[in-house]
């Protein structure tokens, strides 16, 4: 006699969307695909955006199973809005400067973002990586002069990627994911304010077993040592409080 | 059932009406699904906030660079485009596919293209800085450069149209008369093709104040620079939805006042 399937393998099958912060684009690729292999049957269909922009999705009634944020005041939208509860902290990272590989603006840290002459790239106030921008330099006392204000920490990256700024502030991570063409200079505040990336099963989601199947997996072990490959600091050495007073 | 100009009963079968009343409804229900969202009582306020006034004159100052550029070098590349038949056919196709390919490029790859030309280390970009130290993204320019890349087209085509539907035998006759072929273009060419200018340089400006990819791509994105009424609304949409909503009812408003303006003359003038 073989013994019955356990509930929980029946359920966690089929599709699920995730919506997840333009940063964790490649990991959160190979945590799909480590998902996906270990509960066959599943798949998992990324999208990745600045974390307003999905939360604006999510809110208008985009059929999205779990989303993942690089901030906890965008996670906060979904939560306050109802339509999800208790998300979990899951990783953190911190800024650093890029600047194009060989550093032809010649920047050394966060008071050249001040300097009217150099091209700089921040992101805009309305995506989390600007808002951790705006402040570690409300920490550093410094008024950045940027000549653009990008759409999520991506983008800012592309434009350093290019070689079209001097500079941009963008994820630790990010910088990594960039390679050869990106060099990244190590701000002292940054450590002051972290993105706090947080993940949830929303509330409506379509397959909504999976969907906690993946939050769980995200939070277990292959997940966090991907994430620690990518550079996060995995949620193991966040303490519960970071993710939610970090201001 | 209503008639042609012909007089003859225009008999289109109930099989067809259903699918193009459907077809109406899909094209028109999106924009009154806006309208009716607009959030009418704080339109003023919404119109009177600041960020949204210097978006709005940013559009219509670059818009009307973008057109005004268009004019200038696109009034004679409609002429020689108008004046090729006689060339061999893979030159006279090739220069037909340079001037319609921005109609169908994405406008992000027309700005990804901006860039690797124009961009601090583009092509020509680099020379552009270490020369003469003019730096294009991040600039009023660079929007009206991208803006133009992707509106020239609508005005050359436009005029082209007109070129090749005006009446020759006008400069033939000048040109007996012993008018230089520069004169002929002035004062015989020009006032015969006035309207299709006058419709292309009005599709030109709606399109280059609609423009988003390629803007924001070569651009970028700041207040009172390079941030254009469709970026605003963009970024609004994503924490401020009401003023995203009044933006884009005055790019709508914008729109539809261009259309009418043409009445009908933009379906022969792109088409032709």
């Amino acid at each position: 006699m073989t013994p019955a399937p356990a509930t929980s393998d029946v359920a966690v099958a089929g599709p699920i969307v995730v919506f997840a912060a333009a940063s964790l684009t490649e990991s959160f690729a190979q945590i799909a695909d480590a998902f996906e292999a270990e509960n066959p049957g599943t798949t998992v269909t990324l999208s990745h955006g600045g974390s307003s922009a999905l939360a604006a999705g999510i809110e208008s009634g985009a059929p999205v199973d779990v989303y993942a944020a690089a901030n906890a005041e965008t996670m906060a939208r979904i939560t306050g809005a109802g339509l999800a509860s208790s998300p979990e902290v899951f990783a953190r990272t911190e800024l650093q400067i890029a600047v194009p590989a060989g550093n032809p603006g010649n920047v050394t840290g966060l008071a050249d973002f001040a300097d009217p002459d150099r091209t700089i790239a921040l992101c805009a106030p309305e995506v989390p990586c600007g808002s951790a921008s705006a402040r570690v330099f409300d920490i550093a006392g410094i008024t950045p002069a940027p000549d653009t204000l990008e759409q999520d920490v991506r983008s800012a990256l592309t434009k350093v990627e290019l070689g079209a700024v001097d500079a941009a502030l963008v994820y630790r991570t990010d910088v990594l994911v960039a390679g050869d063409a990106v060099q990244g200079i190590d701000i002292a505040e940054a450590s002051e304010a972290p993105a706090v990336y947080s993940v949830v099963a929303l509330s409506r989601a379509p397959n909504s077993p999976t969907a906690s199947a993946f939050t769980a997996f995200v939070l277990g072990g292959s997940a966090q040592r991907i994430l620690a490959a990518a550079g996060f600091t995995p949620a193991a050495g966040i303490t519960p409080a970071a993710g939610i007073t970090v201001d | 059932m209503p008639a042609d100009r012909d007089g003859r009963p225009s008999g289109v079968p109930w099989v067809l009406w259903a699918p193009a009343a459907i077809a109406v409804a899909f094209l028109a229900l999106p924009l009154v699904a806006l309208v009716s969202r607009v959030p009418w009582p704080d339109l003023l306020e919404i119109l009177a906030a600041p960020e949204i006034g210097t978006s709005l004159s940013l559009s219509l100052v670059s818009a009307s660079l973008a057109t005004a550029a268009s004019l200038v070098l696109g009034i004679p590349l409609a002429w020689v485009l108008a004046r090729s038949g006689a060339w061999p056919v893979v030159p006279r196709r090739l220069l037909r596919a340079i001037v319609t390919v921005p109609l169908v490029l994405p406008p992000v790859v027309g700005g990804i293209a901006l860039l690797l030309l124009l961009g601090r280390r583009g092509a020509l970009g680099q020379y552009l800085d270490s020369w003469f130290d003019i730096q294009l993204p991040f600039t009023l320019p660079a929007v009206v450069i991208a803006q133009a890349f992707v509106a020239m087209p609508f005005l050359v085509l436009s005029v082209e149209g007109a070129l090749r539907g005006a009446d020759r035998r006008f400069e033939d006759a000048a040109s007996t008369l012993g008018a230089s072929p520069w004169l002929i273009f002035r004062r015989i060419t020009l006032p015969l093709i006035a309207p299709g200018v006058a419709a292309g340089a009005v599709l030109c400006f709606a399109r280059a104040l609609g423009e988003f990819g390629a803007t924001i791509t070569f651009a970028g994105n700041f207040p009172g620079v390079t941030q254009t009424m469709p970026i605003s609304a963009y970024l609004a949409l994503q924490t401020n939805p009401e003023a995203a909503y009044v933006i884009s009812l005055v790019l709508l408003i914008v729109s539809i006042g261009v259309l009418v303006s043409l009445r009908d003359r933009w379906v022969s003038g792109v088409s032709a």
